[in-house]
């Protein structure tokens, strides 16, 4: 015997089986089609493509192309098969999972040449889910009391801001206005005291170029003297000689002709003429009694850095230490963050350090008591103008928070409001995830390391019936190779409002369920929908 | 962590994606590449000692003289049955044994009888058996030609590249060992006379360093190098594994093909660079002839390849026939291995199929898989944890997409410690094994031979106290860096280790495993991440080999060791199903090879064609690439057109690695995951056929996914195609590799043959490039005419529920109205199939359709049967009879589509197993 006669058996006795509680239709029918398949009257597929013979239905063989011939057989690729699942939900499935072994309708029916032990399971599922669904309903219910609350709360936190916005704003222009008054007074003050000072500097300078002139002559005279070899009042060529560092070309060879020409081309200048020539060499010139070379110049800060080592498993840079790898990304941003740091922290290298020990033209002497009177009232205008505009800035600022929350989108009745400045918590074994509503959500490792941005508020996502289902944070710390990191946040409806549940189900996208009364549906859609299976 | 930063930033800001490659020695810093290609064509200086001769019925001998520093080689020549010739030279009297690779021929190849044509003291004749073949050796100098006819077919150092570095005492320590010493003076032949030894130490010889490496190369030089010349051929191919065109191109002017098995990071297309494998074979090919060379040697190789036509244009071609240039166009070959001996085998064709069956009659055929490995695999870096398999797998039935096997990578250990499971993330393995089970699916999971260093971990231990680990030069177990961290390396060349590791797959000692769980085999070049060149140290030890003369073979023995733990688990009657990266010859017989770390790039997609092809030309078959490329993310397009190619290559698995985005079939929109589904479902559609294949090229060696010229290898026209190819004969397939394209071009072969379009049915004639236009569902492939492949159209969740799907038969009628085909049925996972299982022959003549059996002594009945059979360039019968194996005749209803000339007979109905006959009237 063939397989499909004894399909066709099988069927037959099935059928017959059944009939005595179903309404008799072709297997894998939907009560509602159940009039476009009269027995013994020839059956038009669906689409309207062609007419056959009712003997075709289900006679495993595909004969229509929308596969409405073969309900109850996998003969057609695109055919599906209606399971009544009697005590639960009915549904389709593709003719493909008839008679493959796997039990896929609860009520075994798909199962009914396959050899397949499947156990009638719909009463059970059937249950459950009124349970479940019970349960939703009494906690949406709630829910739904507490986000109505939440409304009322909203409105109210909103009309106080506003109120709060418009008093703000009265202070605010008082304050514009004293800050102008301030800033008068203070330029009127600072012009006397810069003048003032100006006076005293110029006086000063004045007194620094004396003072340096006559060291500077004292100098020459002991330059002279110290020349001077034989004592006889006048430089000579000879004595200038045996000062190589005077070398006009710095060429290691001190000539007598470029001596010469440093004495202004005689072979011998008195105390007088040295006078311009002192002032060719002064800056050359090394002291007999002081004759060690100048310290070298410290090394650099670079010249002390190393180079990165180089290390053979460079070409495995996301591989190295791949068990870390989760923390290396945190590891790495905080590295950078250390290394901003050092770069703000540290003086610019420097290459020329203060060496002008004795250049001590002493200090510049305080000013006098016209003069400081002056200054000090500048400064108390100035103070005072400072805190005027200070306390603006902090008004402007408290505008601008105030504004940017009452404009923020906090669901159409605002009911989203509460969370905003508000953090929840949710602790793994591994992290410690944080989320701050409408500001940002963070994650920390639990045992030492630093924070990770997991991404900032970005937008509410979620499909267009119900785009406040999902919000949306972005923008987090980047991903080695990979994108910045983000969160969506999927909300749904409970009493209380908490994290539940944390993954990364891509690396570097984020989910977190998240549970609030804000997002409660009103109960009576829930009530017909419980209902209406009831009825099965 | 600063280092490491550093080095993060430098990877991230230089902004490449292309491999570093700095990390691979060229041939010029591997010192023995370097030495051997110095050597330039000129007269050899061996000489063949005639007087040295002995031949007996199945062998001859005879030593070889290098006349510069009188070292003695012995060669052996051997004709073995179907045609081939093996020539093995080794030195007369090493110093201490070379390495002979062992375990990779099935067996120890028969021999036929040579015998002696004529002689002088030039050299000697000998017969090869049949066809007129003989090899002329010559004396002064040494060479060996092969000649049919009056053709020469392959010379052996005709260009005097014959090269053989003897091995020798160290200079500053011979004198400190007195044992050498006693030994020369024992046997003086052993040795050259010392006078006589003028070959200065090189640099390189005795200690080579490559970056911050040192080799210490305590057996000093070691090379082996040899030049085959193949007059008359333009076209070689195979040596594997390389990203580069099927056909080989020419080396003169950069680097040889290189064979190391390396973990290449981001490796680039078409260079010779060394990838995850070797297979020393290569095939030559002509319009008249295919011969083949297997150089059996697993230490580092360097392949040469030279042409005389390389340079010339296809005008100068031309100028040379107008002008009768009788210069014959020919390649040259040579071979260049660090250690071990030379041992060619020859396989002299003549025709391509005679070189698959010469070939496996070596190292055997392509291991039969379980018909679910044919199946989809959905792989990605990394599943996170059970209820994400659950989610995974559930995707795929709510979006009606069949699959046999989902894989976990590294991270579903606990610690990347292998044949463990993370204790949070896996913590009940049987459970979710069980899940798939129920659903008649399967998993793979990943085994790597890195053994984490842990004195907790029961693995290790036992390795350890084994002392099963690979030593290092001093003699301590070698530790090298990689997943886990510190990690030591079983020593897979051992048999008893191999026994052990196999041990470690029994279901009570592999935890949490089950029968639906099979294994990936990864990093097994093996991959050091510390290593030079990413892998391990040379001077390391196996036994009392190096780990230069073992290289190559070490991945082939993991995967061996693998797939015999899972035969042994199911008390050998499970086929195993075992992928591995590394691979060497002979590798074909364990499982499945994919092409690596691959790239979502549109080149990577087209480079996937002549990768599998150059597999499958040395035996490897069941290869694929990585769907949607490895590294990077692909745009929906490529992803698109890479299921598209991957539904119609051996091995189809879909892979993503860690830092990219998720990408199941179902995240790009409604009409992408339709495209996706209709991909895998043609698939599933071709399960019979593809599973044929596989049982084919288990019985055959014939490669499954195949070049044309392999069909065609008089038409010219074919040698060099890599954007096309065939599946087994029937089944020809040009895949859209081209981003945005609105046609492709494909190549028809067969004068006198017609094509199918297997989705419209229309008829279109070979020998003609056709251009098809196409939309984003357009996978062209056709049908020869005159062949039959059998469909199940049933699609299901899994292969295996399709298992009793009745088939449909696709004959598509040539110009003569014939038509054959075959019909293949097991039960799709045991051993079982040597005994039980149908195999019929269909075949369509004088409007007849007949299945006969073809094995009469095998056992296996089947549920399934015959639903439709659809005959492509029909003509409309007035009335189809059945006649069944009793006799009786029946009417079968049929339709008639007479634009396309398709006539589809509905529901004969009778079993697949039977002998039948459908009349067309």
């Amino acid at each position: 015997m063939t397989s499909c006669q004894t399909q066709y058996l099988l069927m037959l006795l099935l059928s017959v089986g059944v009939s005595a509680v179903e309404v008799q239709r072709p297997r894998g029918v939907p009560l509602s089609k159940r009039q476009f398949y009269e027995e013994g009257k020839p059956f038009t597929c669906l689409d309207g493509s062609r007419t056959i013979p009712f003997d075709r239905v289900n006679d495993d063989y595909c004969d229509c192309k929308d596969g409405s011939d073969e309900p109850g057989t996998a003969a057609c690729p695109n055919g599906s098969f209606h399971c009544t699942n009697a005590g639960f939900r009915p549904g389709f499935i593709p003719s493909s999972r008839i008679n493959d072994g796997i039990c896929d309708c609860c009520d075994t029916t798909d199962e009914y040449n396959s050899g397949a032990a499947c156990q009638n399971t719909c009463r059970d599922l059937g249950r459950k889910e009124r349970e479940s669904l019970q349960k939703m309903a009494e906690i949406t219910k709630e829910g739904f009391l507490l986000k109505q609350q939440l409304i009322q709360e909203a409105k109210r936190g909103l009309e106080e801001k506003k109120a709060k916005q418009a008093d703000i704003q009265i202070g605010k222009k008082d304050l514009e206005a004293r800050v102008e008054a301030l800033r008068t007074v203070k330029e009127t003050a600072e012009q006397p005291e810069k003048e003032a000072k100006e006076r005293h500097l110029k006086a000063w300078e004045e007194q620094k170029a004396v003072i340096q002139m006559e060291k500077d002559k004292a100098k020459m005279a002991e330059v002279l003297s110290e020349l001077d070899d034989d004592a006889d009042g006048s430089v000579s060529v000879a004595e200038l000689l045996s000062h190589s560092e005077l070398d006009p070309d710095s060429d290691g060879s001190f000539t007598e002709a470029e001596a010469q020409g440093l004495l202004g081309g005689v072979d011998n200048v008195d105390s007088v003429a040295f006078e311009s020539v002192w002032n060719n060499i002064k800056d050359k010139y090394a002291s007999e009694a002081n004759t060690e070379t100048p310290a070298e110049v410290e090394t650099t800060v670079e010249e002390v850095r190393e180079p990165p080592s180089d290390n053979d498993s460079e070409q495995y840079p996301e591989e190295d230490i791949p068990e870390e790898e989760e923390e290396d990304d945190d590891e790495e941003d905080e590295e950078e963050d250390q290394e901003d740091g050092d770069y703000k922290q540290s003086p610019p290298p420097t290459q020329t350090p203060d060496k002008k020990e004795d250049d001590d033209e002493g200090t510049m002497p305080p000013f006098d008591q016209e003069t400081q009177n002056l200054i000090d009232a500048a400064q108390k205008a100035r103070d005072a103008f400072d805190e005027a505009e200070r306390a603006l800035r902090e008004v402007d600022d408290q505008v601008k928070n105030l504004e940017k929350e009452i404009s923020f989108d906090f669901g159409p009745n605002a009911e989203f409001a509460y969370l905003y400045s508000q953090c929840y918590e949710l602790s793994t074994s591994e992290y410690i995830y944080r989320l701050c509503p409408f500001n940002r959500m963070s994650q920390k490792p639990k045992f030492g390391g630093s924070e990770t941005n997991l991404g900032s508020w970005g937008h509410w996502s979620g499909p267009e019936d119900n785009i406040y289902s999902l919000m949306k944070y972005e923008h987090g710390t980047g991903c080695w190779q990979g994108p910045n990191r983000s969160t969506t946040i999927k909300l749904t409806c409970g009493k209380e409002t908490v994290v539940i549940s944390v993954s990364e189900p891509s690396r570097c996208e984020y989910l977190m369920e998240f549970i609030s009364p804000a997002i409660c549906q009103e109960p009576s859609s829930l009530d017909a929908a419980l209902h209406g299976h009831e009825e099965l | 962590m600063a280092p490491v930063l550093v080095l993060w930033l430098a990877v991230f800001l230089s902004g490449t994606w292309a491999v570093d490659k700095g990390n691979f020695k060229t041939c010029d810093q591997s010192s023995f590449c370097k030495r051997q290609r110095a050597l330039k064509p000129g007269e050899s200086p061996y000489r063949a000692l005639l007087e040295t001769m002995e031949l007996t019925n199945t062998r001859l001998t005879l030593q070889l003289i290098n006349d510069n520093n009188k070292v003695r080689l012995l060669l052996e020549l051997y004709r073995l049955q179907g045609n081939m010739t093996r020539v093995k030279i080794n030195e007369l009297k090493p110093l201490k044994p070379r390495y002979e690779v062992p375990d990779v021929l099935i067996r120890e190849p028969p021999t036929e009888p040579l015998s002696l044509l004529s002689q002088d003291e030039n050299g000697v004749v000998l017969s090869l058996g049949a066809e007129s073949q003989r090899v002329i050796l010559s004396a002064r100098p040494f060479r060996l030609d092969i000649m049919e006819g009056r053709d020469v077919v392959m010379s052996l150092n005709s260009r005097g590249l014959l090269a053989f570095e003897h091995l020798r005492m160290r200079k500053d320590t011979s004198q400190a060992d007195p044992e050498a010493e006693k030994k020369e003076e024992a046997d003086p032949a052993a040795q050259p006379e010392a006078a006589k030894e003028e070959e200065k130490d090189e640099d390189g010889m005795w200690e080579e360093t490559f970056k911050s490496h040192t080799d210490s190369k305590p057996n000093g030089p070691s090379a082996v190098s040899l030049d085959f010349s193949l007059p008359g051929v333009e076209h070689v191919y195979g040596i594997p594994e390389h990203a580069d065109t099927l056909r080989l191109k020419t080396t003169e002017n950069g680097d040889p093909y290189r064979l190391y098995n390396l973990d290449v990071f981001q490796y680039e297309l078409y260079n010779p660079m060394a990838l995850y494998g070797a297979v020393p074979v290569m095939l030559a090919h002509n319009a008249q002839r295919t011969t083949g060379v297997f150089w059996l040697n697993a230490a580092e190789t360097w392949v040469d390849i030279s042409s005389n036509t390389a340079g010339k244009t296809v005008f100068g071609k031309m100028l040379d026939y107008v002008q009768g240039s009788n210069e014959t166009p020919q390649t040259d070959v040579r071979w260049i291995s660090e250690s071990g001996i030379i041992d060619v085998f020859i396989m002299l064709g003549p025709t391509p199929k005679d070189v698959f069956s010469q070939y496996a009659s070596l190292t055997g055929t392509q291991a039969f898989p379980p018909l679910a490995a044919v199946g989809y695999h959905q792989c990605r870096w990394n599943y996170n944890d059970q209820e994400d398999v659950a989610a995974v797998d559930a995707g795929f039935d709510e979006h009606d997409i069949p699959y046999d096997y989902i894989w976990l990578d590294i991270e579903h250990t606990d610690g990347k410690r292998y044949f463990t499971w993370d204790p949070h993330k896996f913590a009940t393995p049987k459970e979710m094994l069980q899940g798939l089970s129920d659903k008649k699916r399967k998993m793979v999971a990943i085994v790597d031979p890195h053994i984490k260093v842990d004195s907790n971990y029961k693995i290790h231990n036992e390795i350890r106290s084994r002392s099963f680990y690979i030593k290092n030069k001093d003699g301590g177990d070698y530790e090298g860096w990689c997943w886990p961290g510190s990690a030591g390396y079983p020593d897979f060349t051992r048999a008893d280790m191999r026994d052990w590791w196999a041990s470690m797959f029994a279901y009570n000692q592999y935890e949490g495993s089950m029968e639906n769980l099979d294994t990936w085999n990864d990093m097994n070049e093996p991959s050091v991440f510390n290593g030079p060149e990413v892998t391990m140290h040379k001077d390391a030890m196996h036994g009392a080999w190096e780990h230069r003369d073992v290289h190559n073979i070490y991945g082939f023995y993991v995967q061996m060791a693998t797939a015999e733990g899972l035969i042994q688990r199911s008390g050998g009657v499970e086929r195993p199903f075992v992928l591995t990266r590394a691979f060497f010859a002979g590798s074909q017989r364990y499982g499945a090879v994919w092409t690596g770390d691959n790239a979502a790039e549109w080149e990577h997609l087209k480079i996937s064609i002549p990768m599998c092809l150059s597999l499958g030309l040395v035996g490897i078959s069941f290869c694929g690439a990585d769907v949607g490329g490895f590294f990077k993310s692909p745009n929906t397009e490529l992803l698109v057109r890479w299921y598209q190619t991957g539904a119609y290559q051996p091995f189809f698995r879909a892979h993503a690695h860690l830092d990219t985005p998720r990408r199941e079939p179902w995240l790009f929109g409604p009409e992408n995951t339709a495209l996706i589904r209709e991909a895998v479902r043609q698939r599933y559609t071709l399960l019979p056929y593809w599973y044929l294949q596989f049982y084919h090229a288990h019985r055959t060696g014939e490669p499954i996914m195949r070049p044309l010229w392999v069909e065609y290898p008089e038409d010219p026209a074919t040698f060099a195609l890599e954007d096309e190819f065939l599946i087994g004969r029937d089944l020809l397939v040009h895949p859209v590799t081209e981003e945005g394209a609105r046609g492709v071009t494909a190549y028809l072969p067969g004068k006198d043959q017609v094509w199918f379009d297997v989705h419209t049915f229309q008829k279109h004639n070979g020998a003609q490039n056709l251009y098809i236009p196409v939309t984003m569902s357009s996978i062209p492939v056709f049908q020869r005419g005159g062949s039959i492949i059998p469909r199940k159209i049933r699609v299901r969740r899994s292969s295996s529920c399709m298992m009793q799907d009745p088939y449909t038969l696709y004959v598509a009628l040539n110009l003569q109205r014939t038509a054959e085909g075959e019909l293949y049925i097991d039960d799709g996972h045991t051993f079982n199939y040597e005994k039980e299982f149908i195999h019929r022959r269909l075949s369509f003549a004088n409007n007849v359709l007949s299945s006969v059996n073809l094995a009469p002594e095998a056992q296996f009945s089947t549920g399934s049967w015959i639903e439709r059979i659809v005959i492509l360039g029909a003509s409309k019968p007035s009335k189809v009879l059945l006649k069944t194996d009793d006799g009786q005749e029946s009417q079968v209803e049929f339709d008639f589509d007479a634009s396309m000339s398709v006539l589809t007979l509905r529901k004969p109905g009778m079993n697949a197993g039977a002998d039948w006959n459908v009349m067309l009237q």
